[in-house]
């Protein structure tokens, strides 16, 4: 069963938005929202993954080695960046709304105004 | 909605996912196979191009069209912190040295290892973005260390040293020119990898740099109004 590798990434997603779900802390479900997002990056890297093959530099190797696909991995990197951006924006309205509405339960923020 | 009925919902559409998830994967090539139809493509445009990452061909040569979109996702998401985390009307910010986040609230031990670390970081940064092209590493990679590194200074406990060697106005000036430079850089001269890499190394630094002050501030100037 070869596709076994696949359904980690798939299992990670699933605890991610499990946290969000249950989660009392807006912190707590900025850090699930990253959790779930790190999925794709296991997915992303698994796909491009080959046996017996070495990094995509050809810095100290032959042109001629076996690499493992390079596109997936420079999606990936575009992907933590835009992951780190999204975590920094979602921290910053955290920061707000516990200095508006003196909580930072989910739970406890029903109306959009007090 | 109450956390019971949350969960049931949550249960639904987990399982629903789980099996469209599991259906997909059986339906991949397999794992660690030898067929990736666009990777192979790409490696000889790198070599031809004589850039030795791949990664960073790929990025600032092949695609660097979509990198231009990462970049300006970055810094909206930059500039947005920024403009959420404003001292607001019914606040007031202090001034740095108000506080006793001086040095003394460290121990020497711990102050003079950051001292020490601070040249080795920014160091490491830049060889990782100046050999980008040529080993791993690159301008968003070596971006984040250069920003973090001075960051050191406020762990070793001297909050106003921070705030005197970032003066924000010059690094959101910074920002917004190497914005401006990767835009001509990825639109008329896609390939300059180094360039490229020096560009984004500034622009994420600077980012990093801005979008933590802007944290630190909320936590140790801003003030409600009395």
């Amino acid at each position: 069963m070869s596709q076994l590798p696949y359904l980690v990434p798939g299992w990670i997603l699933l605890v991610g938005i499990y946290g969000i779900v249950t989660s009392r802390n807006l912190v707590h479900a900025v850090v699930c929202l990253s959790v779930a997002q790190s999925a794709t990056y296991v997915l992303l890297l698994s796909v491009g993954y080959q046996r017996k093959a070495t990094a995509p530099v050809f810095s100290d190797i032959k042109p001629t080695r076996n690499v493992v696909d390079p596109l997936v991995q420079a999606m990936t990197l575009t992907d933590i960046v835009v992951g780190a951006t999204v975590t920094a924006l979602l921290l910053a309205l955290t920061v707000q709304v516990a200095k508006r509405r003196g909580t930072v339960d989910p739970d406890e923020l029903r109306s959009l105004e007090p | 909605m109450s956390p019971r009925g949350r969960l049931i919902v949550l249960a639904f559409g987990g399982t629903g996912l789980a099996v469209l998830f599991i259906l997909a994967a059986l339906g991949l090539p397999g794992f660690g196979g030898t067929s990736h139809p666009y990777g192979q493509r790409t490696l000889p445009n790198a070599v031809a191009r004589h850039t030795p990452n791949v990664i960073s061909s790929i990025n600032f040569d092949q695609r660097a069209f979509d990198t231009l979109g990462e970049e300006l996702i970055l810094m909206a998401s930059a500039l947005a912190a920024v403009v959420i985390l404003r001292t607001v009307r019914a606040e007031q910010e202090d001034a740095a040295g108000e506080h006793s986040y001086g040095p003394a609230q460290v121990y020497d031990a711990l102050r003079l290892t950051g001292y020490l670390l601070l040249p080795v970081t920014l160091m490491t940064g830049v060889y990782i973005v100046a050999h980008g092209y040529l080993s791993p590493g690159g301008g968003f990679q070596g971006g984040v260390i250069l920003g973090s590194a001075i960051h050191l200074i406020y762990l070793s406990g001297d909050y106003p040293a921070l705030a005197r060697i970032r003066p924000i106005p010059v690094f959101e000036a910074g920002e917004a020119l190497a914005a401006g430079a990767f835009v001509i850089l990825a639109l008329g001269f896609a390939g300059q990898v180094t360039a490229m890499n020096a560009v984004v190394g500034l622009e994420v630094g600077c980012a990093v740099v801005l979008t933590l002050a802007k944290f630190f501030e909320q936590a140790l100037l801003v003030r409600k109004q009395t």
